[in-house]
């Protein structure tokens, strides 16, 4: 092979040993000879003893646990280097021209620093279910219910064997049909008494000729006493709840009950039954259940992209600082606008090192294990699984099979294999210049 | 794969051309007005994006200042409003734990020898493979070269075994010697190309004093190799210290380096964030102290080495 260049010592053949030996000796011993044992151990079943071919590999594409890891694997390669790219890209070149560019690039980069252990802990307490704990959640539900009402008594329960009855689609039906002329009660129960604190006391609806009145209100005197079914002195009204009339499945009429949980409807309501709107009852908005079984993977990526989009920004950056300005410059006076000179020739030029990126954090991906062990819950450890966990659960778990682990790294050192391949030729190339 | 750079640096802002520097033609009123309200969105936009990302590390590092009833009530953020909430208390009971304190002390002896040896035992074979004759050099940089990308996974069980026989399974001198091993590919690779850019003449000025290969490699290439050694130390530091899976199996159960200890503090749904938020932060002391510290030599061994 064509050497690079005429080394300037021909030295003392144990010199060279010396300097070389502990290197080459530990890459042997620690690198090289477990590549070669992991091939031959993933022939064997799980004691070590009998030989059993490829079974191990089909293990891999059979197993439904393993299966979900490499389906995850998959997704992981293909969304988180390609957003933590495209993060970068944006960065890169937003902060271009500005000033302090560099505490921008700083804050960014920061995360990099960290273990991903510690990155892990600090996702854990962003993604906290309870919108009260969890940063992410009291975004969500802080937004959400700025644009949408939240129900008015997420709690409020008919009494069991009262005359209101809870319906399947969620809102509570007045059995007996309302009449002009005697007040519809409608008892509910169980809201916690923090939430009545600022209630008004509930009032007894007048009889009225012409019109459907009634109460809704909270059937619950402290401390006991009261009469079930009726408005005793001390107890709240339920404002704010939608009430409708309802005849043969049509909605006549609609109204909304007053500060003492009094209600009137117009007189087509008479004989129609009274039903109060399921969407004043349900559970309030909480926000995503980011660690539960179907987000598990894109907030443990969403963690991910946030330590790694400053390393792809940086490389960018760098890139970007090469781009001649000349080019830009005359594109410009050509008369091409900033997004055709963009996408056009900044991207072009930008080609080589958004593909350096990219292959570099497929490969990190690849490996990815701390931080779907730390954040994933045991609970959706399962549908958070990736190789390399799978790997390290087959290889040093309670239910150890080391012939499918080291079928699993076997898998991963062909799926580098290409990259390797490429590094090596490169190399060649340039030693031959 | 990327080469060491040395372009790879956070910019010096004062090199970034200013926009109002401009150039001759003067810009029209209007477009000026354009370009600054389109700067004023970017501003906004990069200050938002600044805060996104600041927000999960000031979340940990609040939390770890509130004592375990308030992190469990309420969010982190409550501070901004209430600070009588912070306390010590959550780092004086870690502080005064023997079994975390021992994992301080355990992830020291762990990082700084395996971040030694690498230096060593790659810059002298680095110095091998860009200055020393010897048959089939190039061949065995190739392998070196191959070796960068191999995932430490392929190596667990195998040397698993072989610490085993050798009796330092579960001890630090196994960690220290996995990590060596593991570290020595991009140590190679990072000192041969950039002692290889050392000038001939120096080298063979030495020699005609009648330097040795030993004296050349200490008092020649190791002082040339400043920054790159440099670079090199600080990510392998970074590497080991933050490491979890190779201690996780190599590392002694009983005392081991600090991400396994608060590892094994976690509990489902980390109702423990009372001792796991100053864990963590204190994991980070390290690690952010160097990173502001010596941030190009960092960014430029980070960039060089990602591929690991």
């Amino acid at each position: 092979m064509a050497s690079g260049k005429v080394a300037v010592i021909r030295a003392r053949p144990w010199a060279v040993a010396s300097f070389l030996l502990p290197a080459l000796l530990l890459l042997g011993a620690l690198v090289v000879y477990p590549i070669g044992y992991s091939i031959w151990r993933s022939l064997f079943d799980a004691s070590g003893d009998s030989f059993v071919g490829l079974d191990n590999f089909k293990e891999l594409f059979t197993n439904d646990g393993i299966r979900t890891a490499l389906k995850n694997n998959l997704i992981w390669i293909v969304v988180a280097p390609t957003v933590a790219t495209a993060l970068g890209l944006i960065f890169a070149v937003l902060t271009e021209r500005i000033r302090w560019a560099t505490a921008f690039k700083l804050i960014v980069f920061m995360p990099m620093a960290i273990s991903m252990l510690a990155a892990g802990i600090i996702f854990r307490l962003v993604y906290e279910q309870n919108p009260d704990r969890g940063v992410a959640n009291a975004v969500m539900t802080t937004v959400h219910d700025s644009f949408a009402d939240s129900p008015a008594w997420p709690d409020a329960q008919p009494r069991p064997g009262g005359p209101v009855e809870a319906q399947d689609d969620g809102s509570y039906l007045l059995t007996s049909p309302a009449e002009v002329g005697s007040p519809a009660m409608l008892p509910l129960v169980a809201v916690p008494q923090p939430e009545l604190a600022d209630a008004a006391p509930a009032a007894v609806p007048q009889a009225s000729g012409d019109q459907v009145t009634g109460t809704v209100w909270m059937d619950f005197t402290r401390g006991g006493g009261g009469t079930d079914g009726a408005v005793d002195p001390e107890e709240k009204g339920l404002s704010g709840i939608t009430v409708q009339a309802v005849a043969d499945g049509e909605v006549v009429a609609e109204t909304t009950t007053a500060e003492d949980g009094t209600f009137a409807l117009p007189a087509e309501a008479d004989g129609a039954q009274v039903r109060l709107a399921g969407s004043d009852f349900q559970a309030p908005y909480n926000g995503a259940e980011w660690l539960g079984p179907s987000l598990i993977t894109p907030a443990i990526i969403g963690s991910y992209v946030w330590m790694w989009a400053g390393f792809a920004m940086v490389l960018i950056a760098a890139g970007l600082a090469g781009v001649p300005r000349e080019t830009l410059e005359a594109a410009r006076v050509d008369g091409a606008n900033e997004w055709q000179v963009f996408r056009r020739i900044t991207i072009p030029l930008l080609a080589p090192v958004l593909a350096v990126v990219m292959v570099t954090l497929m490969i990190n991906v690849l490996k990815i294990f701390d931080l779907v062990y730390v954040i994933a819950p045991t609970s959706t450890q399962d549908e958070a699984n990736v190789l390399a966990l799978q790997l390290y659960l087959s290889s040093f778990g309670t239910d150890s099979h080391q012939g499918v682990g080291s079928a699993i790294a076997v898998f991963l050192l062909v799926l580098v294999l290409p990259v390797m391949i490429i590094n090596v030729r490169r190399l060649r190339r340039e030693n031959q210049r | 794969m990327t080469a060491p750079t040395k372009t790879a640096q956070l910019p010096d802002p004062a090199r970034v051309p200013s926009s109002e520097a401009g150039g001759p033609p003067r810009p029209s009123v209007v477009s000026r007005l354009a370009s600054f309200a389109a700067g004023g969105t970017v501003r906004v936009v990069l200050v938002v994006l600044a805060v996104v990302w600041l927000l999960p590390t000031a979340g940990l590092f609040a939390s770890s200042f509130r004592d375990s009833r308030d992190i469990a009530s309420t969010g982190w953020w409550e501070v901004l409003t209430d600070l009588d909430q912070l306390t010590w208390s959550n780092y004086d009971a870690l502080l005064s734990n023997d079994n975390f304190t021992g994992s301080i002390w355990t992830s020291v002896v762990i990082t700084v020898p395996s971040t030694f040896l690498v230096v060593v035992l790659g810059a002298l074979a680095a110095y091998a493979f860009a200055w020393l004759d010897f048959p089939g050099r190039d061949w065995w940089f190739l392998v070196v070269v191959a070796l960068l990308v191999v995932p430490v996974q392929v190596a667990l069980i195998p040397v698993a075994r072989l610490f085993n026989t050798l009796g330092i399974f579960e001890t630090s001198l196994g960690v220290i010697i996995f990590h060596t091993a593991f570290g020595l590919p991009f140590a190679v690779f990072l000192l041969r190309n950039f002692f290889a850019e050392i000038p001939r003449e120096l080298l063979e000025a030495a020699r005609l004093d009648g330097a040795g290969e030993l004296r050349l490699f200490t008092r020649v290439v190791l002082p040339l190799g400043g920054p790159a050694i440099a670079a090199l130390a600080i990510f392998q530091f970074m590497w080991v210290w933050n490491d979890m899976l190779v201690a996780l199996i190599f590392a002694d159960s009983g005392s081991p380096p600090m991400t396994v200890a608060l590892q094994q503090e976690m509990r489902q749904f980390g109702s423990n964030f009372d001792v796991l938020a100053p864990g963590a932060f204190l994991t980070m002391l390290i690690p952010l102290a160097i990173f502001f510290a010596f941030q190009r030599q960092f960014v430029s061994g980070v960039m060089a080495g990602a591929v690991k």
